[in-house]
């Protein structure tokens, strides 16, 4: 599949998770993130640059136990639960919140 | 005699490329370590007696990039191995009349 | 059952991963640290074992930019957030490349061979490469 923004054609895997990382930009997360009938409000956003900044260290995606523990240790632990961020991310945070990021599919995730 | 480049791309914990290569390589050859061939420059290795040994009659080179990606830029080398780039490295096979990869 | 609520895992296996192969020459490094971080994921008991070429993995200030390859040395430092705490590297290993504790990217249990073999006969699954 693809996303079309602006003309553009960005290429993405039959999930839906953008094949060129360096392809990512605000609106095309926006793009996707509408795909996902998902709503970018601040605390979406929030998650989301908690991830690229994630892979950027660590060059990987962490699947959703970890990155749950790794955003309690970071921004605390009212956000760094699972109701919450299955609160903004319905259909699995760690999924949907990477492939919002543009970043592969999480490692651990089948 | 013709001028030979001897190519080595393996570990020489992996295999025994290396010293193969420095038990048949004649006098005046050159021998160039890459991937983790480069493993075989290290100073402070088991390996590095062998290599010591040839480097009055073989000349050592080895790929700058492969030892950055290795993590080996802080780590001592073999003295009088020459570090070289990609463009060293097609200067070396065109300067040479044979290049053997021993594989 | 809420979707946030974790089933725990029926049964736990203590799952042992041997690092044999040096990084980039070869896919195996890589592959297996996927397979370890799959398997971490799904709560089982893992250790890792660096042996032979395998600790080469774990050397410090590695940079693929020239190569044109993934560093992927900076995931070994997400093993803590996967839980994966045993972590074991030969003694002798380290030695016969002329590295110590102190090359390494992360914090290791370094064991000579005689302790390490008795910490792999312990094990209910092996998997090496």
């Amino acid at each position: 599949m693809a996303y079309e923004l602006n003309g553009v054609s960005y290429e993405a895997d039959e999930e839906g998770y953008l094949v060129d990382l360096s392809a990512w930009s605000k609106e095309l997360a926006e793009l996707i993130a509408q795909d996902e009938n998902i709503e970018m409000n601040d605390d979406a956003w929030e998650v989301v640059n908690f991830l690229r900044n994630y892979y950027e260290e660590y060059q990987i995606a962490p699947a959703v136990r970890v990155l749950t523990k790794a955003v309690k240790k970071s921004l605390g632990p009212e956000k760094g639960n699972s109701k919450y961020l299955y609160e903004l991310f319905p259909y699995g945070p760690a999924k949907q919140a990477c492939k919002i990021a543009g970043l592969p599919k999480p490692t651990g995730c089948i | 005699m013709s001028k030979m480049l001897h190519l080595i791309n393996k570990s020489p914990f992996d295999r025994n490329n290396l010293d193969s290569c420095l038990r048949l390589a004649a006098a005046g050859s050159s021998v160039l370590l890459i991937e983790d061939g480069v493993y075989g420059a290290m100073s402070k290795a088991s390996s590095a007696g062998a290599v010591s040994k040839r480097m009055e009659d073989l000349t050592f080179y080895v790929l700058g990039p492969d030892v950055s990606a290795r993590g080996l830029d802080d780590t001592p080398l073999i003295d009088g191995i020459n570090v070289v780039d990609y463009g060293g490295f097609v200067d070396l096979v065109a300067e040479h009349d044979v290049a053997q990869s021993w594989l | 059952m809420e979707p946030w609520e974790e089933e725990g895992p029926e049964v736990v296996k203590r799952f042992m991963y041997v690092n044999r192969k040096a990084p980039y020459g070869t896919i195996y490094a890589l592959e297996c640290l996927e397979v370890v971080l799959i398997a971490a994921a799904f709560d089982q008991d893992v250790s890792v074992v660096f042996v032979d070429d395998g600790v080469c993995q774990l050397k410090k200030n590695q940079d693929t930019a020239a190569i044109g390859m993934k560093n992927f040395s900076n995931t070994y430092r997400a093993l803590d957030d996967y839980d994966v705490e045993k972590i074991y590297v030969e003694k002798e290993s380290l030695e016969e490349r002329g590295l110590s504790a102190e090359d390494l990217i992360i914090p290791v249990e370094v064991v000579a061979a005689g302790n390490l073999r008795e910490i792999m006969a312990q094990q209910d699954v092996v998997i090496s490469s």
